[in-house]
């Protein structure tokens, strides 16, 4: 494929994205975007919350404009700010301000990241009112009616000072996403990999055996996301315990004594 | 450079006598000289250094050690002898000198484990490893412990010290490896499920019959392991074939019945009845003991404990559900869900038809329960009465460290941490024995009558902590920013006028620094800090928690005391939770002296719990007024500064800052090889701590 510049409303998502639901998330979603409701999902690393926006963004037909929040994420960055051409000052949208004037859906990845002043510009966009301040130019920008807002955050890692605030959370429907059970996430790290039908069984069973260990020295297990990886490098023709070794264990730690333990187990699987 | 030339006879003579005391101990060192003197120099050296490391514990020892090392040093691996040194020196610690010599005394037997140039696999080394490893694979929590031959209880596997069966280390991990699966194994696919007792009873010779039903399930276990873990069953055939174990013929109907996938412990038991007739075969290399009594008694206890527990748990959620529903008559059920025989069940759990998600430790629990009887009985899913049981039943008890102390099981519930014996430059396991303690809290107002006293200093600690908070700076002239810098802009304008060059710094930026500092205030409450020094410990930390309050770091503080390794005590003053308030500020009125400085194992305990809280910074402020010290063995003098040394060591590695506050003035000479140049403050005005420690405070965290 082709690089292509796009401006982000124009990134429609053309073509299904392959999502498997695991509840009636799908249904949620849609009731929650005809009642113009913003939506929380909640979930650990690479269990499919990006994945499942962009099926929803392609089911709604709307473009999916994502931003992955970081802690030096100001408000201007996503509302906007002037900048300099030719000796005059220019305002430029942000992309919050592009998502409520185009209609699309905003998608703030990892929210809690964000600093906490940040947070709170998207107060106004996520009640009834549904509207954008831009403080700099001195205008409400009223969103559009297509217009949605949907934030994830991981309540399992990060930091207790990064917890979501009570007057953030108390405006979004949530939805709440786990790794899938054994069976379905078989088959979507076969699907999305092209690898054998046992093979994925062993990924996935390695997956577990690492999120076993979640408490006992390690932060989280291998996400869906990981067994993708180390299932398309064992397409590629990679070993299955180095492609675990590489696109999981070195992933998950970086403890020489874990790395070890979880060499064994892979070892051990395949 | 190093000198090569070997040591010569007098000079070996001279170490010896000096190493073993010969004057006081009469130990007769004229058949070693000779053989060392013949020593390469690096082997003297070897020979030399563990002897003087022994002799740090028992110079009798150290002397039957040298004996028996000289002949060895030619053709066992270093490794190999140093294991063994450090397995005497441990068994001195744990049992005293008569198990020691033991230990020394068998060094073939140590060796004929290792056999001659042994490559073997240290349980020191591979044990944290094999740990995790274990964890990871599915079914009960397991622990993982050293003794003296491989076996597990159902809770707990057992791993000798040294495995070195096999040819190369890597093998020697692999055997390891095996022999925890098995035994893992034996608890995930229920060997112990049968009444091993009353089965074995039929049969005249019930060692034999043991032995034959443990071969059998070796070979059905190893099958389950062949389904399951196919990576490890490739290794474990290779350790086989190395180790030449072969099947006899006569078995391999057995194995052919055994390795169907549905074939269950009850098969193992079929065939014994056919097996007992036959020969035992050979141990395989992997196979470890079989102690059926050691699982009963475990079993028992847990099986009865598990159902307690899982009943107390369900009372919990259906207490949590019924909020919603009241409904005297709601019944639990768990609908298993096997999805295959290799894999643990599902465990679905209902109440009354609509599911009830089961916490964490309900599903352990119900695993465990499975692990051992192969179903969930209905009677376990009665949510317990209220009152039913006792709580002592299923609480972890809480022992009150005072009683415990008086008791003859002091051990109980307590910390154990290792120290660092400088002379063995080696940790002594498990040497300290430490319980955190209350301090009890005393209301006579001292905090309100330090404040009164200070009162021009607390301003004026106020006044710069509250300058130190989020520090907000505008960042001119930056290349990106919130905002255009019209300064910046107009003068860019004008150069790009000017027909120079236009600068692309033309925005304003908000910088904030977060401050995000864990402290842990280490406070000495030894005896010797009785009077001026715990007035001024105490004035000193009621104005830190005052000013501290103004920067919103977390913070903890801690006393620290004890007499001997056997006692060492820690006081909780405020902990990272508990919030500034009068419980603490009366915690610091009643904080008064006790009795010795043992500061390495408070050192690592305070690091523990400092290490547990997450934040970009994390410093250990220690308040001291002297060495360290304890009552009798040795702590005194080199053996305390090294060890706190250590201690200190360790801390840093694991990311912490340590630094020291004294008022000792001979501090000089030994802080700075404990905490490094400049991580200490010599106080000399014990007048000036209260407001030196808010000054330092404020320079450290800047």
């Amino acid at each position: 494929m082709q690089a292509r510049a796009l401006t982000p409303e124009e990134h429609f998502i053309e073509s299904e994205p392959y999502y498997e639901a695991t509840g009636d998330e799908i249904a949620i979603f849609e009731a929650a975007y005809k009642n113009k409701l913003p939506v929380l999902l909640k979930g650990p690393t690479g269990c499919g919350k990006t994945r499942f926006m962009e099926y929803m963004a392609w089911r709604l037909k709307r473009p999916l404009i994502t931003v992955s929040c970081h802690d030096d994420l100001t408000a201007s960055d996503l509302v906007g700010r002037f900048l300099v051409k030719g000796g005059e000052t220019v305002w430029v949208d942000g992309p919050l301000a592009r998502s409520v004037r185009a209609g699309a859906i905003c998608y703030l990845d990892e929210i809690v990241e964000a600093r906490k002043d940040t947070m709170v510009v998207i107060h106004p966009l996520a009640d009834d009112r549904r509207v954008l301040p831009m403080e700099k130019l001195g205008t409400l920008l009223q969103a559009n009616a297509d217009f949605c807002l949907a934030i994830s955050y991981n309540p399992g890692y990060q930091s207790v000072l990064k917890d979501l605030k009570q007057s953030t959370r108390q405006r979004f429907v949530a939805l709440e996403f786990d790794y899938p059970s054994m069976d379905m996430e078989r088959k979507i790290v076969a699907r999305e990999s092209g690898v054998a039908a046992d093979l994925a069984e062993k990924l996935v069973k390695f997956a577990h055996m690492t999120r076993n260990l979640k408490g006992s020295g390690l932060e989280e297990g291998a996400s869906t996301r990981l067994l993708v990886h180390a299932a398309k490098l064992i397409v590629s023709g990679v070993a299955p315990v180095a492609a675990c070794r590489s696109a999981i264990a070195q992933a998950i730690t970086d403890d020489a004594e874990m790395l070890a333990a979880i060499q064994e187990l892979s070892s051990s699987l395949f | 450079m190093a000198d090569n030339t070997p040591l010569s006879a007098a000079q070996i003579e001279q170490a010896l006598g000096h190493l073993l005391e010969v004057e006081f101990t009469f130990i007769r060192v004229d058949e070693l000289v000779p053989l060392i003197a013949a020593l390469p120099r690096e082997d003297q050296d070897f020979l030399l250094g563990w002897i003087r490391r022994i002799a740090t514990i028992n110079t009798q020892i150290a002397h039957q050690f040298a004996l028996r090392a000289i002949s060895r040093i030619a053709h066992m691996d270093r490794r190999m002898i140093e294991a063994w040194a450090l397995h005497a020196m441990d068994t001195y610690d744990r049992a005293g000198s008569r198990p020691a010599f033991k230990v020394i005394n068998e060094i073939d037997n140590f060796a004929q484990l290792s056999h001659e140039h042994a490559a073997g696999a240290l349980f020191d080394e591979i044990g944290g490893i094999l740990l995790t490893f274990i964890r990871g694979l599915s079914g009960r929590h397991l622990k993982l412990e050293q003794a003296d031959t491989a076996y597990t209880d159902s809770e707990t596997l057992f791993l000798p010290a040294v495995v070195a069966r096999m040819q190369r280390a890597e093998d020697n991990f692999k055997l390891c490896k095996a022999m925890v699966v098995m035994l893992w194994a034996q608890t995930r696919f229920g060997t112990f499920r049968a009444d091993l007792d009353a089965a074995l009873s039929g049969y005249p010779d019930r060692e034999k019959a043991l032995n034959q039903f443990h071969a059998l399930e070796t070979l059905r276990l190893e099958a389950c392991i062949g389904r399951e873990l196919p990576g490890l069953y490739r290794d474990m055939q290779h350790l086989k074939a190395e180790s030449g174990d072969n099947l006899s013929p006569a078995w391999e109907h057995f194995a052919a019945e055994l390795s169907k996938p549905e074939a269950d412990v009850t098969d193992s038991l079929r065939l014994l009845a056919q097996a007992y007739l036959d020969a035992t075969p050979d141990l395989i290399c992997y196979q470890c003991d079989l102690k059926p009594d050691a699982v009963t008694a475990r079993a028992t206890v847990r099986i009865e404990r598990e159902k307690i527990l899982l009943r107390v748990h369900l009372a919990r959620e259906l207490e949590k559900l019924q909020s919603e529903t009241r409904d005297g008559n709601q019944r639990f059920e768990v609908k298993i869900t096997e999805e295959n025989r290799s894999s643990l069940p599902d465990f679905e759990l209902t109440l009354d038809d609509a599911p009830a998600t089961p916490p964490a430790n309900v599903a352990q629990l119900l695993t465990s329960i499975y692990l051992d009887l192969g179903e969930i009985p209905a009677e376990y899913l009665v949510p317990a009465g209220p009152g039913e049981y006792d709580p002592g039943l299923f609480d972890e008890k809480k022992l009150d460290p005072d009683t415990v102390w008086q008791g003859t099981y002091h051990e109980e519930g307590a910390s154990l941490y290792p120290e660092w014996d400088f002379g063995r430059q080696h940790y002594r396991k498990n040497w300290c024995v430490l319980r955190e303690k209350d301090v009890k809290p005393l209301n006579d107002g001292f905090a309100q009558k330090t404040l009164e006293k200070h009162s021009g200093l607390v301003k004026h600690l106020r006044r710069t902590f509250e300058a130190m908070r989020d520090e907000n700076r505008l960042l001119k002239r930056e290349t990106s920013g919130d905002e255009v810098d019209i300064d910046a802009l107009v003068e860019a304008l004008a150069d790009s006028r000017d027909g120079s060059e236009m600068s692309d710094r033309l925005f304003m930026r908000m910088q904030r620094n977060q401050r995000n500092i864990a402290v842990m205030f280490m406070v000495d409450m030894s005896g010797s800090t009785k009077g001026w020094i715990n007035d001024a410990e105490r004035e000193s930390l009621v104005l830190l928690c005052e000013t501290l309050k103004l920067l919103g770091d977390r913070y903890a503080i801690y006393g620290f005391s004890g007499t001997t390794r056997k006692r060492c005590e820690i006081f909780r003053i405020k902990s990272f939770e508990e919030p500034y308030g009068e419980l603490i500020r009366q915690r610091i009125a009643g904080i008064a002296p006790q009795e010795y400085t043992r500061m390495g194992v408070a050192i690592r305990h305070l690091s523990t719990l400092l290490n547990q809280v997450n934040a970009r910074t994390k410093l250990l402020i220690t308040l001291s007024d002297g060495k360290p010290d304890d009552y009798h063995d040795g702590y005194r003098g080199q053996y305390g500064i090294e060890d706190t040394r250590m201690a200190l060591i360790e801390a840093k590695r694991s990311g912490i800052h340590p630094y020291c506050i004294t008022i000792d003035t001979e501090g000089r000479d030994y802080l700075p090889h404990m905490y490094g140049a400049v991580n200490y403050t010599v106080v000399s005005e014990i007048r000036e701590l209260p407001l030196k420690v808010s000054d330092i405070y404020k320079r450290l965290t800047r």
